[in-house]
């Protein structure tokens, strides 16, 4: 195959890619995600190929597996296109019916419709869906509909249009004004303006300079970035050619997980194609700019997420933070020049620069523009990956999205931020999603992290999660990290198991913020967050753990306790039957139960197994 | 030059100098822990911050350059709180065994524990129980990671003045420690340790210590001696430390224009003075009976005497070039130079020469 040697050659490519598209009469797309790939959607693809290839359809009918399509929850996912038939929760045994039905007469299958569980109804089509229906997919636009191992179905979705605008129609403080114009703001956790980052790079004299992608994704339950480079890495690549020719780099690095191995591969093919046709290499399209990309795996550490522990760790040092300044755009890499963005933020340049500023700017609010990828998981209906506008309120998210919270149960907060968030009490959901907005009230932006948490949840259990983590990943360089983690988890657990006393509620406060203030690099100074938000907004329940050595909201082990209610037992023996510790006493048939509470290790199964509601978990000690 | 305003009065100093050498010079005291004049600086123990009055950010001075217009204050309540926090913590994960320890009078941590005015720190007092296990596999350097602080000044001396690679961080978190770089052990067959003594030597606290002087005295009962090493052509100046007349450590010397202006030393110079008070060594004459072939022992009278009268025969019969002196390197310094005076002005000869004539 021949390099693309000109932006008209790359315009013939675009072209070719869509005749050959359009050509096809029907193709399904299949989620090939990480979420459905836990579901089973491996099984259903071998079956859909072995059935097309019996029935000799592999000609006309295309079966593309794509990257991460966000409604993990309904997973293993399918659309049939073009009609666009959505069907959710697929088994290898339906594969026979959807060709049959769907693919070959056009007639839907309504078990494998969507339903939507607050009217009931089903709903044929994707963008029909809620979940779908409130989300603004920019940078996922094309995760869905592109395979992300074909460089020509990158090709016609006007894929690299944006490099060759940058290349050729901008010079490069053209395309820095442009990023800055746009407003786009890092989507890795910081929100730093990535238009001001490009621009100290650029102005710095001296050369080589690098590029990093940080796909390092360390935040527990996120995967945001994993999915971009599964479902479309040429996008990133594209995003990270402009940025290097902005600020004059001619060496890129990609920086993920090891754990991540689809996403690896994915990139890795992407690069191996974007060589072959010459736009990775030298003269890239002819314009003069060079350019190479190389990808380091990382061990998976949290702390190598860090973008000085990072740089660290490609130059084959122990991935330790160092402090700023000296900056990257300063001193990065080897000490040159360097500006480090994430996927995601990579993901947003070639849409900006293809569609203008105005265009991005005009998603969002005054300080935050554009869409903002969340994983959203905890107590909600519609868990998934979920593309919305800034903006948007956590309601909107919540309820709208999210579809609300399972069993009929109260929402209580939203986490965001991850480990270095805040919990966003329900009082406050209706505040913007916006980096200056969710700050002010004590959260972060953050990476993507965001959690929904139900009456059922233990606030105080949830600040000892979060901070289990930090103090669990802190590199240890640093006393207030390494060391001040490590107490404020002591204070937490002597406080969840009823040893807590007067004064900790100050004690953690005070550590709290020496921390914040005195910690070398930002896994430190952001880990007492989760504590600092919610001793803020839930106090009550810290003083209820300390003082009545009661969990109001049932959770921490030995703040609770369970009992049998008298009126309500009917001495079924169920309950004794399940206690693995001999915990329950009775005839059947006879007195109400009896539970003994200091044999009991509250695991919960007579309160699953009694059929009338007789258990009840107490929050307290029994007297 | 840069203008910069501490604590309220301006200075104009060089810029691409940190705020600790600028301000240290101008005499604001600031407290270092993991800062040391031989090798680079990280940033990591974090008792030297300032607070930058522009920015409401808190600053290691040790890692930051001044820049033009920069408004600092190395003192004030916030940074009072801020590094008596990070003390106490240090603290409430050491032992208070000051009282036994090799390093008391001499340990940094005490001093900076003691100026806070820290009788128990306030996250869960002193640390109760050993973490670790202190490592004594080798025969130099013994180590004990619980009196630790992490300040990776030993790993920094390692690697960028001794070049050795020997010792890195492992473990993270509260778990992490330094160890031997990938192995178990500094002695090692495959462990890159030279037994430099660096990286004791620049330990601020009593975690590592050498283990032949171990309770040889504390610092402040040792007499110093500053000296050349005899081993060899470099010519290191070393401390050697005494007590009762006996030599129980060879310390380093942190000076411009020695041949080892960063402390550095050899395992020779830093470990071999054992023999100065070997039982074995010479302490009276011998001289060999003819007969027997064995050395009997004498007085100097008999021995000087016996050397005189060969001296002068031979100088008589063969001349003074058949003299030839060879001194060794653990004879001390003024030995070495009254054998070559002997050899030149008493008997008139240039064939001296020594072992360490490198
Ligand atoms: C402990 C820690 C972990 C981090 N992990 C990540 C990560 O996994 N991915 C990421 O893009 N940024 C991460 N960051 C932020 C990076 O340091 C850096 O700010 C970011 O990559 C810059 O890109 P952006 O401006 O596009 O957001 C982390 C920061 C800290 C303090
Ligand atoms: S704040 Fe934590 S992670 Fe960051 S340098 Fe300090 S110890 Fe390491
Ligand atoms: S919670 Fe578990 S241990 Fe306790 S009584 Fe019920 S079944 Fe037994
Ligand atoms: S290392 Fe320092 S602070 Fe620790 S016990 Fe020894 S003298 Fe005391
Ligand atoms: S003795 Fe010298 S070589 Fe060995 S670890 Fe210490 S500094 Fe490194
Ligand atoms: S052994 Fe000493 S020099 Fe090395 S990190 Fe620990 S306290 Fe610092
Ligand atoms: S001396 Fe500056 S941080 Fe340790």
């Amino acid at each position: 195959m021949a390099k693309i040697a000109s932006p008209r050659d790359l315009t013939q490519y675009q072209k070719q890619a869509k005749a050959a598209r359009d050509k096809i009469e029907t193709f399904i797309t299949m989620c090939g995600g990480t979420g459905c790939e836990g579901s089973g959607c491996r099984e259903v693809i071998n079956e859909m190929d072995r059935k097309l290839a019996e029935k000799e359809l592999q000609e006309s009918i295309s079966l593309k597996v794509t990257g991460c399509q966000g409604f993990c929850e309904k997973g293993p996912l399918m659309v049939v296109r073009p009609a666009g038939n959505f069907y959710c929760n697929i088994q290898p045994d339906d594969v026979e019916e959807i060709i049959e039905k769907t693919v070959l007469k056009g007639e839907s299958i309504s078990r494998l419709e969507y339903q939507d569980p607050k009217t009931e109804e089903k709903i044929l089509k994707e963008e029909d869906i809620p979940f779908y229906q409130n989300q603004e997919r920019v940078v996922f636009k094309n995760n869905g509909f592109i395979s992300p191992t074909s460089i020509e179905d990158y090709f016609s979705v006007d894929g690299y249009s944006g490099l060759v605008e940058a290349l050729f129609n901008m010079s490069q403080e053209e395309i820095i004004e442009e990023v800055i114009n746009s407003g786009l703001r890092g989507r890795g956790g910081g929100g730093f303006p990535t238009g001001q980052k490009w621009r100290f790079t650029y102005q710095e004299d001296s050369d080589p300079k690098y590029v990093i992608c940080n796909s390092d994704e360390g935040d527990p339950g996120a995967y945001m970035d994993r999915s971009i480079l599964e479902g479309n890495p040429h996008l990133v690549l594209e995003g990270m050619m402009i940025g290097a020719y902005a600020i004059g780099s001619s060496q890129g690095f990609i920086y993920v997980r090891a754990e991540y191995p689809l996403a690896v591969k994915h990139i890795n093919i992407a690069i191996e194609q974007a060589r072959e046709w010459g736009l990775l290499g030298d003269d890239i399209l002819g314009s003069g700019f060079n350019f190479d990309v190389e990808i380091m795996e990382g061990a998976g550490a949290f702390i190598c997420g860090e973008e000085t522990a990072l740089m660290a760790s490609i130059e084959g040092k122990r991935g330790m933070p160092r402090p700023k300044p000296p900056f990257p755009a300063t001193s990065g890499l080897w000490g040159q020049p360097t500006n480090i963005n994430n996927v995601e933020t990579f993901g947003n340049v070639p849409l900006i620069i293809k569609n203008g500023a105005d265009w991005f700017n005009s998603i969002g609010t005054e300080n935050s523009k554009g869409s903002k990828i969340f994983s959203l998981v905890g107590k909600v209906n519609n868990t998934g990956l979920i593309e919305v506008p800034m903006g948007i309120t956590l309601r909107e998210i919540v309820f709208d999205v999210g579809g609300g919270i399972p069993g009929g149960k109260e929402v209580k907060a939203v986490q965001s931020g991850g480990p270095s968030g805040g919990c966003i009490p329900k009082d406050l959901l209706d505040i913007p999603v916006d980096f200056d907005r969710l700050s002010e009230v004590g959260s972060i932006m953050g990476s993507g992290g965001l959690v929904v948490m139900d009456e059922d949840t233990c606030m105080v259990d949830v600040a000892k999660f979060f901070l289990d983590f930090t103090q669990d990943e802190s590199c240890g360089e640093c006393p207030p990290c390494r060391i001040g983690t490590r107490r404020m988890l002591e204070i937490l657990n002597r406080i969840t198991s009823g040893e807590g006393k007067e004064g900790d509620i100050e004690l953690l406060k005070r550590l709290g913020e020496d921390i914040i203030d005195t910690s070398l690099c930002g896994l430190g100074q952001t880990a007492p967050n989760p504590v600092i938000s919610t001793i803020q907004y839930f106090k009550d329940e810290y003083e209820a753990h300390i003082y009545d050595k009661a969990c109001p909201a049932g959770v921490c082990q030995d703040l609770i306790y369970y009992n049998i209610i008298e009126e309500e037992c009917r001495a079924c023996d169920r309950c004794r039957r399940v206690c693995p510790v001999e915990a329950i006493e009775g005839e059947p048939g006879g007195d109400p139960y009896i539970l003994y509470d200091d044999i009991c290790i509250r695991c919960g199964n007579c309160i699953e197994e009694c059929p009338f509601s007789a258990i009840e978990i107490i929050p307290g000690q029994k007297e | 030059m840069a203008e910069i305003s501490i604590n309220g009065s301006s200075y104009q100093v060089d810029d691409d100098r940190t705020i600790l050498s600028a301000a240290r010079e101008l005499g604001y005291d600031i407290p270092t822990l993991c800062h040391h004049s031989v090798i680079s600086d990280c940033g990591a123990c974090r008792v030297c911050l300032i607070e930058n009055k522009k920015s409401g950010n808190l600053m290691p001075s040790c890692t930051t350059k001044v820049t033009d217009g920069m408004v600092i204050e190395t003192e004030n309540k916030r940074l009072r709180r801020a590094r008596k926090t990070v003390i106490e913590l240090l603290l409430s994960d050491h032992p208070n065994d000051c009282m036994t320890c090799e390093a008391d009078g001499n340990c940094e941590l005490q001093d900076l524990a003691y100026e806070f005015g820290i009788d128990k720190p306030a996250y869960g007092g002193f640390k109760e129980e050993p973490r670790f296990t202190i490592e004594r596999d080798n025969p130099f350097i013994e180590h004990d990671p619980d009196k630790c602080i992490l300040c990776g000044r030993c790993i920094r001396v390692d690697q960028e003045v001794q070049c050795s690679d020997a010792i890195e961080f492992v473990e993270r978190g509260f778990a992490a420690k330094v160890g031997a770089a990938l192995k178990k052990d500094l002695g090692d067959e495959d462990s890159s340790c030279v037994f430099c003594g660096q990286c004791v030597e620049i330990c601020p606290t009593g975690a590592l210590s050498y283990a032949p002087s171990l309770g040889e005295g504390r610092e402040y009962q040792l007499k110093k001696t500053e000296t050349t090493c005899g081993y060899c052509g470099v010519g290191c100046k070393l401390e050697l430390k005494s007590r009762d007349n006996r030599v129980v450590e060879a310390g380093s010397i942190y000076r411009d224009n020695l041949p080892n202006p960063d402390g550095e030393a050899c395992v020779k110079g830093r470990f071999g003075y054992e023999f100065i008070d070997h039982p074995d060594r010479l302490s009276r004459p011998l001289i060999k009976d003819k007969e027997s072939g064995e050395f009997k022992e004498t007085d100097w009278e008999e021995a000087l005497d016996y050397v005189v009268d060969n001296f002068r025969r031979i100088k008589r019969e063969h001349g003074a070039e058949a003299f030839g002196a060879l001194c060794s390197a653990r004879c001390s310094n003024e030995d070495n130079y009254l054998i070559q005076k002997l050899m030149r002005a008493a008997i008139g000869t240039h064939t001296i020469d020594h072992c360490a004539r490198l």
